[in-house]
């Protein structure tokens, strides 16, 4: 027989080797973010010569004129304008349509949804050529609405599946009884179908924030007027063509990259609850 | 009641979430107010004041000039009135694309550059997007014309009988030249027991050195060969030093294959430099900007880059002790080439209504006192002859050898981008060893072959 | 009674309608562009197009040997993905599983990586590895294991699996998530009620843990597979795609396809050939995964 001492020598090592693990990974994630931020904080000529993670001396103002030669201020809000518009707009539109495919039929219900789902799997690199050349047939280049409208195109076909997926395995009772109640189609959807999807909801406002806020080539491409720019273009005017100021442009970085943290600490409790609730689990 | 129902099911969450929904709502419904009525006149407002004096929009990719770039748009404002507006996008590649897809669209703003090679270029023209400027030229006995460096304006001209269709004349605008050469470390010669004032003028001098370089564990020659055309600028150096100009055009045309001897001692020099150890760890994957960065900080004794290096170099070390020369030749047959020409050229759009005026400002801003400011707060050689008096003595050893200089703009003749990309890739194995130079002078000459059958087909 | 069921109906394409529209715009109409210019050769330019039939199609399958191997790399990254990524992603939502300490900070941390945008990725890990100066090997030299220090990302035989390596580092949150959701989806008392019965900690892993976690597992494959094959700002930033070919992959070739040579018909036949394969892989997985719930 083992002794009880054993077992709990045994546990501890156990313990201990997953801890290691666990530990040496969150390291090898945050670190790459420790040293984005201690290169914002040096200069230019010392960034490649102090290879310590802390600086020695802490040049705050990098930040100041990353956020004014990079015209950050309108950049800013734009991109939060953007990402909200975009995100907004793809939960009613493919919470509607995942919906439908969900609980609906219809002629051609099953060949319009993989259609979507092919989407999914055909790239088109190069269909930004085509989606400028569209936009400016329709006078929509150069404009807000035609840059959320591509947007909203490029994570319709994600949210669309996922919410799908979430819909299939909801209960009906609750439906079948607003439906008794005389709530018509759009009343379910809106009163029963989408509070119970808050969490996948929060899963594909997350994907889809992510996607918007760290897009730039289409933006380049389509915006022409600096003042309807996202953070992103603003982000690359610190890279120069011959001359990279490093350390304006980590400061940059840092600064596009915070708020998409802060959402995702905010989010993130709802997302584990929605991936737990339904997105996945059978 | 159904209502009551789910919210007492999904329980403290909804009001979270609620509120947080209404927040989106209500962010929305500002910024629309915001932005909705701005939808309408989006860039229209430049294009529609004609009344009085037009503004000239001009698209460029050089963020560090931006600022040089600006003041000299306010100073034509406010000697003719006429405003310039100059636009960034970068970096080069995006740029590159948003001025293809503006084409496309026809919505290319009065001035832009065209950061290709002549056949997109010729492409360009032959669309009609790109005025002819020769008249504007050759005007007034080529007064315009002849303020330039002859290597400067060659890039932007096309010759009579030039393979690319294109009617001859001149049809950009340089504003600026650059030269790409090699830049040795004095510091670092002198700690390897070399003259600092002579820097290897041959080809085995060179790799001499490679032997004192193991010695001191020190890095050799750093340059952007993770970026294909550096390394296809220095073996066409070396082609045009080993086998001349015309062979090698030869060569181009069809009527030289790549498995000929010259070609392969072209090829050899890599792994001569590779095996002798003057070429840095590390360089077919380098970037540019990162064999920059090495050779700034004195971390490499060599570098081969153009002469916009000056002014990064005084960024990251203004007291980095360097000089500049020719790439050490290999044979005395030929003289030793280096490419050079037009740095940056600004073109005008052939559609634009103020063509004109857009004209007008490219000879005000190629004149001599705003070239000799322009290169002055930019730290390059000016496109303007005439202003070549006060700048400093690095960049000056750049334009002492623009003479000798050459460019593929030049050549009237351009090879197959599938040739060029196996030529480069293949550079790059016979440096990471995985293939001889004589494998590579026959894989590229089958590529060669492949594409001159594609053109005959047509 | 016709005339509500037609209503109904109607209704219910009200629904789909307006993903439907914004789809078709925006999804349908450039690929129907791309289509149709995969049978031209075309720079992109000018407003000449040569109609060449399949010719650009016969070139990238049978004469674009670099197309292939551009395949064979991505699909080695897939497989790295599949494999490294997606184990180290399940075992890590093992241990945060359990009740452990942290466990929302950790949740956090992990998922730091798939935030950050590729460019900031690229740029910061190229720093790290850089062979001559990078920090990687600067801490290795410090510890004694000068030997084990290369040159990561321009050494033929390294880059490949460097590369694979951070696109993993980059990805792994995503797969994360989806198995702690996972995990946290079976019920404990399967777990007691095996343990009562005498079971110990693998028989559990094997006979409860993995069964149920098999619909999770295959989606997160179908996900990963789909992600990493179009991988390439990441790679682009750190290698351009070097030494020679080796971290070459099909998006960039399709990008080198339209910008460098200038062959914009190619590029879209090299884009079709690309969707078409992908498509065969995600039928494939998803009817090998149909017979596996069975």
């Amino acid at each position: 027989m083992k002794s009880a001492a054993y077992y709990t020598a045994k546990k501890i090592t156990f313990n201990s080797f997953v801890y290691l693990f666990l530990i040496s990974v969150a390291l090898s994630c945050i670190f790459p973010l420790l040293w984005m931020l201690s290169s914002s904080l040096k200069t230019q000529e010392t960034i490649f010569q102090d290879m310590s993670l802390i600086p020695r001396e802490l040049h705050f103002d990098n930040y100041m004129r990353a956020w004014t030669e990079g015209g950050f201020g309108r950049c800013f809000l734009n991109s939060i304008f953007y990402t909200t518009s975009v995100v907004f707009g793809i939960v009613i539109v493919s919470s509607l349509a995942a919906y439908a495919f969900s609980r609906f039929k219809f002629p051609g219900k099953n060949l319009i949804f993989y259609i979507f789902m092919g989407a999914m799997m055909i790239p088109i690199p190069g269909s930004f050529v085509a989606l400028y050349v569209l936009l400016n047939k329709l006078h929509l280049r150069d404009t807000p609405i035609g840059y959320i409208l591509c947007m909203i195109n490029v994570g319709l076909s994600t949210s669309i599946f996922l919410l799908k997926t979430f819909f299939d395995k909801l209960p009906h009772e609750l439906e079948d009884a607003a439906r008794i109640d005389g709530c018509s189609k759009w009343g379910i959807w809106r009163h029963v179908a989408l509070p119970l999807a808050r969490p996948v909801l929060a899963v594909v406002i997350v994907f889809n924030t992510l996607n918007v806020w760290n897009e730039y080539f289409l933006a380049l491409l389509i915006f022409d007027s600096p003042r309807l720019m996202p953070l992103q273009l603003g982000l690359m005017k610190l890279q120069g063509e011959f001359v990279t100021q490093y350390p304006l442009l980590m400061s940059g970085l840092t600064i596009t990259a915070l708020p998409i943290v802060l959402l995702y600490l905010l989010m993130q409790k709802y997302i584990v609850k929605g991936v737990t609730q339904g997105a996945v689990v059978g | 009641m159904v209502a009551m129902g789910t919210r007492g099911m999904t329980g403290e969450s909804t009001k979270h979430t609620f509120s947080l929904k209404s927040f989106l709502i209500y962010l929305f419904v500002a910024f629309s107010s915001f932005y909705l009525p701005g939808c309408g006149s989006n860039s229209s407002e430049v294009n529609n004041s004609n009344v009085s004096k037009p503004t000239i929009l001009v698209w460029h990719w050089m963020t560090d000039r931006q600022a040089p770039l600006a003041e000299l748009a306010k100073k034509y404002e406010e000697k003719t009135g006429v405003k310039i507006k100059f636009e960034l996008y970068a970096p080069s590649d995006a740029y590159s694309q948003k001025v293809r897809a503006a084409a496309q669209g026809n919505n290319l703003p009065d001035i832009f550059g065209i950061l290709a090679e002549k056949r997109d270029f010729a492409a360009f023209i032959k669309a009609g997007h790109i005025a002819d400027l020769t008249s504007n030229m050759n005007a007034e006995n080529g007064k315009w014309k002849n303020i330039f460096f002859a290597k400067a304006l060659a890039g932007n001209e096309f010759n009579d009988g030039n393979m690319y269709g294109v009617p001859s004349g001149i049809y950009g605008v340089p504003i600026d030249v650059t030269t790409i050469q090699m830049l040795y470390n004095k510091d670092l010669f002198k700690e390897l027991g070399l003259d600092p004032q002579k820097p290897p003028a041959t080809f085995d001098e060179f790799l001499a050195i490679g032997a004192k370089l193991k010695a001191k564990n020190m890095q050799g020659l750093v340059s952007g060969w993770g970026e294909m055309w550096m390394i296809d600028c220095l073996a066409n150096n070396y082609a045009f030093n080993i086998m001349g100009k015309d062979k090698l055009i030869a060569t181009i045309r069809g009527d030289v294959p790549y498995t000929d001897p010259d070609w392969i001692h072209v090829l050899s020099l890599f792994k001569k430099m590779q095996d002798a150890g003057v070429l840095a760890n590390g360089l077919v994957t380098m970037i540019n900007k990162t064999a920059e960065q090495l050779f700034a900080n004195g971390k490499a004794v060599f570098a081969f880059n153009g002469s916009w290096c000056v002014n990064v170099y005084k960024g990251m070390n203004p007291n980095l002790n360097y000089g500049v020369m020719l790439p050490p030749r290999v044979s005395d047959k030929y003289p030793m080439s280096i490419w050079g020409g037009a740095g940056t050229s600004f073109m005008v759009n052939d559609r634009s209504p103020r063509k004109e005026e857009a004209i007008k400002f490219l000879q005000w801003f190629t004149e001599k006192d705003q070239q000799a400011f322009f290169a002055e707060k930019t730290n390059n050689l000016p496109a303007n002859k005439e202003s070549i008096k006060n700048i400093p003595e690095v960049l000056a050893q750049f334009s002492d050898d623009i003479e000798n200089a050459t460019h593929p703009n030049t050549w009237g003749v351009s090879e197959f981008p599938a040739v060029i990309e196996a030529l480069d890739k293949g550079i790059q194995s016979i440096i990471i060893g995985e293939k001889s130079p004589e494998q590579v002078a026959q894989d590229v000459q089958k590529i060669k072959e492949r594409e001159l059958a594609k053109k005959k087909a047509k | 009674m016709n005339y509500h069921k037609l209503k109904s109906t109607f209704e219910n394409y009200l629904f789909i309608l307006p993903a439907v529209i914004i789809f078709a715009i925006f999804y349908i109409i450039p690929f129907i562009w791309v289509f149709q210019l995969s049978v031209f050769e075309w720079d992109g330019i000018s407003p000449l197009k040569t109609a060449i039939g399949l010719a650009n199609f016969k070139e990238v399958i049978t004469g674009d040997p670099i197309w292939w191997q551009s395949m064979l790399n991505a699909g080695y990254i897939t497989i790295i993905a599949l494999t490294f990524q997606n184990a180290v992603a399940f075992f890590l939502a093992l241990a945060c599983d359990r009740e452990i300490r942290f466990k929302n900070w950790f949740r956090v941390i992990f998922f730091i990586p798939p935030v950050l945008s590729e460019v900031v990725v690229g740029l910061v890990w190229q720093w790290i590895l850089d062979g001559n100066f990078g920090l990687l090997n600067g801490w290795l030299t410090k510890m004694g294991l000068a030997h084990l220090a290369k040159y990561w990302l321009s050494d033929p035989a390294t880059a490949l699996n460097t590369v694979a390596i951070i696109h993993c580092w980059k990805g792994f949150g995503w797969g994360f998530l989806i198995f702690l959701a996972g995990l946290q989806g079976i019920p404990r008392e399967l777990y007691e009620a095996a343990r009562v019965d005498g079971a110990n900690a693998f028989y559990c892993f094997k006979n409860i843990t993995i069964p149920l976690m098999i619909p999770v597992i295959v989606l997160v494959g179908i996900l990963t597979i789909l992600g990493t094959m179009q991988a390439f700002v990441l790679i682009m930033a750190m290698t351009g795609g070097g030494p020679a070919y080796h971290t070459q992959v099909p998006v960039l070739r399709i990008y080198a396809s339209m910008q460098g040579a200038s062959r914009f018909g190619y590029a879209c036949a090299q884009s079709l050939i690309f969707g078409v394969i992908l498509i065969t892989i995600s039928f494939i997985q998803y009817r090998f995964s149909g017979k596996q719930s069975r």
